[in-house]
C-alpha cells in the first residue's frame, strides 16, 4: 500500500482542451478538499489547480478497503464534479506514488515541471493552494512537513541555481535588453509601428514597466488611432514617423512592409536632434522594417527577430544546465523526507525511544559509578540492573501506547508526537 | 618602530581583502561577499588616514616628498572618492576597478625604496595643500570616471555586437553608466580646476610668476583642455555614451602621464614629488 499519492494531469500529458475542462475553480476546490475530508480512505490531502495542470496530493488511511489506494474512488470524483467520464482523461493522468509522487511534488514547485521552465509563479501558487487545504482541515503531519519541505526546496533552487535568471521569451528578452540599455523606463517613451501580436505583446510588457508614453504609427491612421485608445498613447500619421523619432526612445515595428520603414540616413539626421540620446529599436517583422546599418550609428542599437531569437536560444541552454542542478537538490530533499517518513512507523519510533533512554541511563549511571571507588564488583553490577530496569519502566507506558493507537486513530499523528516529546529527528541542516 | 609605515602595510591588507572580494563578487554576485569588500576599503581607508595623519606631523606637511608618498596619497585619494562614489550610486561592479588600482597604487608605494629626503620649506602653506589636496581627489574622481567608462564600453560592446555574455547581467544600464561617468568628470573637472588655480597661486608666491612653462605644468592644462572639451561637447553637441567613455580613458591616460612619466622622462620643477 502506497504512503504517499499523487494523481494529475498536466501540460505534459493532456492537451489544452483537456485541461480547460479538467482546470478547477477556487470553490471546486474547496467542494474536493470537503470530499478529501469525507472520504474515510484518505487521511490527508490537497488539490492543486492551475491553467496547465490539476493535481491531487493526497495520503491513503489505513482502513481495510477494496480500493486501498482510492484512485477510483478520486476519478469519480473528478468524473462527477466535471461532468466528464473517467474514459475521457483517464488516459491523460499521471499517478505517481511514494518517492515519485514526493519527487514530482518538489519538481512542480521548484518549477522543473513548468511549461516555462524556472517561471516564478508556480511557487506562490503551490502555496495558495496548501493554504486552502490547511484552512479546510484536510492537511496532517505528513503533508504538513512534506509541503514546507517542497518550498525549501524550490527556495534553494531558485537562489541557488540560475534557473530563473535568463529571458525565455522574446518580448521578454527585448525588455530585458531595454533594462540594459536604458536607467529607468518609466522616463521612456514608445513608438509601436505597425501592428501584431508580438508587438503588441511587448508593447504590453513594457506598460507593466511603466514607460512614460506610447506613440502609435500606422499606415492606416485610424488603426493607429484604434491601437492609441488601446494603450491610453497618442497617434501619428505614417508620414511623420521620421520627425516622431525624435522624442521616443524604444521603437517597436512589425509592419508587413517590403522595404524598411526608417533607414539608416534618416535616423542619423535624427540623432543630432536628439543630442545623441539613445535609441533601440525592436524590429519584429519579417521582412526586416529597419535597416541594420542603424545598429552602426553610436548611441542606437538595433535587435531584429533572429537576433532576439538567439538570444532566447542561448538561455533555453544555459536554463537546462541549470536544471540538471535543480534536480540534485530535490533528490536530496527527497532523501531526506524519505528518512523522516520512514522513521515515522510504530516500530522505529520505539526502538529509537528505547535507544535514546538506555544511552542516557548507561551515561549517568557510569559516571555515578566512577565516583564510588569503594563499591564492590557485584554492587556496581546490582546498581547497573536497577537504573536499567527505571528506564524500562518509564517508556513501558509510553510504549504500550504507540503500538495501540487503534484504528480509530491517526499513527502519524501520535508518532510524530513521540518523537518530537523524545526529540528524535535528526534535524535536517540543509533546509 | 616606523609606526605608520606598519599602518600603510595593513591599510594594504585591507585593500588586498577588498580586491580579493570585488573580484568574487564579479564571479558568483554574491552581496555579502560586496559589502564585506566594500567594508575592508572602508577600513582600510582609515587606517591609512591615520598613517598619513601621522607621516604629515612627523613631517610637518604632507607627504609627497617621494613618489613612493604620492603614490600612497593617491590610494587614499582614490579609496576616499570611491567611498564618496559607492555611496551615492551602488555601482557595485565599479569596485573591482576601484580596489585593483589602489591595491597597485599602494603595493608600488610600499615595495618603492623610500628616498630619505629632507623636507622642503617652500612645499608648506594653505595654498600648497589645496593644491596637493584638490589635485588628488580630483584625478581619483577622474580615474573612477575612467572606470565607469570602461564598464561603459564593455556593457556597449555586447548589447552592441548582439552577444550578451558575461558582463551583461553583472553590469547596470548604460545610461547609468553613463551617468555615473559623467557625474565623476564633472566633480572630478570641478577639483581640477580649483587644484591648479590654486597651483598658479602658490607658484606665483614662491617663484614669483603664475605660469613658467614647466612641462608639468603644461601637461596638466592638456589634459584639463581635453576634459574641458569633452564636457564642451557634451553641453552642446550631446557627446554621451560610447564617444563620452572612450574621451574619459584618454583623458585618464594623459593624466596618468602627466602624474608619473612627465618626471620620469621630461624634467621640470615638480620633480621632488615623483623621485
Amino acid at each position: 500500500m502506497a504512503k504517499i499519492i499523487l494523481i494529475g494531469a498536466s501540460h505534459k500529458t493532456a492537451p489544452v482542451e483537456l485541461r480547460e475542462k479538467l482546470a478547477f475553480s477556487h470553490a471546486q476546490i474547496e467542494t474536493a478538499l470537503e470530499f478529501i475530508k469525507q472520504d474515510s480512505g484518505i487521511k490527508e490531502g490537497l488539490v492543486f489547480s492551475t491553467c496547465n495542470r490539476l493535481e491531487f496530493l493526497y495520503i491513503p488511511g489505513n482502513r481495510v478497503l477494496e480500493d486501498k489506494d482510492r484512485i477510483d474512488a478520486v476519478m469519480q470524483f473528478v468524473s462527477k464534479l466535471k461532468q466528464i467520464s473517467v474514459s475521457e482523461f483517464k488516459s491523460s493522468l499521471y499517478i505517481h506514488t511514494d518517492d515519485d509522487a514526493i519527487r514530482h511534488l518538489f519538481c512542480v514547485a521548484a518549477s522543473l515541471d513548468s511549461m516555462v521552465v524556472g517561471e516564478p509563479q508556480i511557487l506562490g501558487q503551490v502555496k495558495k493552494a496548501y493554504k486552502t487545504a490547511v484552512s479546510a482541515g484536510t492537511t496532517g503531519v505528513v503533508l504538513n512537513r512534506l509541503m514546507h519541505k517542497s518550498f525549501s526546496v524550490a527556495k534553494r533552487v531558485r537562489k541557488h541555481t540560475g534557473i530563473g535568471d535568463n529571458a525565455v521569451s522574446i518580448s521578454y528578452a527585448a525588455i530585458e535588453l531595454a533594462h540594459k540599455i536604458f536607467a529607468d523606463l518609466a522616463t521612456k517613451s514608445v513608438m509601436l509601428i505597425g501592428a501584431g501580436e508580438m508587438a503588441e505583446l511587448a508593447v504590453e510588457h513594457l506598460m507593466t514597466h511603466q514607460v512614460k508614453n506610447i506613440v502609435v504609427v500606422n499606415r492606416t491612421f485610424k488603426n493607429a488611432l484604434e491601437l492609441a485608445r488601446k494603450f491610453n498613447g497618442q497617434a501619428v500619421q505614417y508620414e511623420e514617423r521620421e520627425s516622431a523619432l525624435a522624442d521616443v526612445d524604444i521603437i517597436i515595428s512589425s509592419t508587413g512592409a517590403t522595404d524598411y520603414v526608417l533607414t539608416r540616413d534618416q535616423v542619423k539626421g535624427i540623432m543630432k536632434k536628439r543630442q545623441n540620446n539613445t535609441l533601440f529599436f525592436i524590429d519584429i517583422a519579417v521582412p526586416r522594417d529597419i535597416d541594420p546599418r542603424i545598429n552602426k550609428i553610436s548611441n542606437a542599437y538595433v535587435y531584429d527577430i533572429d537576433d532576439l531569437r538567439n538570444i532566447v536560444e542561448t538561455n533555453m541552454t544555459r536554463r537546462e544546465q541549470e536544471t540538471v542542478r535543480a534536480q540534485r537538490f530535490v533528490e536530496e530533499a527527497l532523501l531526506a523526507f524519505r528518512r523522516w517518513l520512514d522513521e515515522l512507523a510504530v516500530v522505529p519510533t520505539i526502538k529509537a525511544i528505547n535507544r535514546k533512554m538506555t544511552d542516557i541511563v548507561n551515561l549517568e549511571c557510569e559516571k555515578t559509578l566512577a565516583g564510588l571507588p569503594h563499591l564492590s564488583k557485584d554492587d556496581a553490577e546490582s546498581i547497573r540492573r536497577m537504573t536499567k530496569a527505571i528506564a524500562s519502566r518509564a517508556i513501558h507506558d509510553p510504549i504500550l501506547f504507540l503500538r495501540n493507537t487503534g484504528d480509530h486513530r491517526d499513527d502519524s499523528f501520535y508518532l510524530n508526537v513521540a518523537r518530537q516529546l523524545f526529540n528524535l529527528d535528526i534535524p535536517d541542516h540543509n533546509y | 618602530m616606523n609606526i605608520p609605515f606598519i599602518l600603510l602595510q595593513c591599510a594594504t591588507f585591507f585593500y588586498l581583502v577588498s580586491t580579493a572580494g570585488y573580484f568574487c563578487y564579479l564571479f558568483y554576485q554574491k552581496d555579502r561577499i560586496q559589502q564585506t569588500a566594500l567594508g575592508a576599503v572602508g577600513i582600510g581607508a582609515v587606517v591609512h588616514l591615520l598613517a598619513i595623519v601621522l607621516q604629515s606631523a612627523a613631517l610637518g606637511g604632507l607627504p609627497i616628498y617621494t613618489l613612493g608618498q604620492s603614490l600612497s596619497m593617491a590610494g587614499l585619494s582614490l579609496a576616499a572618492m570611491f567611498l564618496y562614489v559607492q555611496y551615492r550610486f551602488h555601482l557595485k561592479i565599479l569596485g573591482v576597478y576601484a580596489t585593483a588600482m589602489i591595491t597597485v597604487l599602494m603595493l608600488a608605494s610600499i615595495f618603492l625604496p623610500e628616498a630619505t629626503q629632507a623636507p622642503d620649506k617652500i612645499y608648506k602653506g594653505i595654498f600648497f595643500f589645496g593644491h596637493i589636496v584638490l589635485i588628488f581627489t580630483g584625478e581619483s574622481m577622474l580615474a573612477l570616471a575612467c572606470g565607469a567608462g570602461i564598464l561603459y564600453l564593455l556593457q556597449e560592446q555586447g548589447i552592441k555586437g548582439k552577444s550578451p555574455g558575461f558582463f551583461f547581467k553583472r553590469l547596470p544600464s548604460l545610461d547609468f553608466l553613463d551617468a555615473v561617468s559623467y557625474t565623476c568628470i564633472t566633480t572630478g573637472f570641478a577639483l581640477l580646476t580649483f587644484g591648479l588655480v590654486t597651483g598658479f597661486i602658490y607658484a606665483r608666491s614662491v617663484w614669483g610668476s603664475f605660469w613658467r612653462w614647466d612641462v608639468k605644468e603644461v601637461f596638466s592644462v592638456g589634459a584639463w583642455m581635453v576634459y574641458a572639451v569633452l564636457l564642451h561637447l557634451r553641453l552642446y553637441s550631446g557627446w554621451r555614451g560610447r564617444n563620452s567613455a572612450i574621451m574619459s580613458v584618454i583623458g585618464f591616460i594623459i593624466l596618468i602621464f602627466t602624474f608619473l612619466g612627465v618626471n620620469s622622462f621630461l624634467g621640470g620643477h615638480h620633480q621632488g614629488f615623483t623621485q
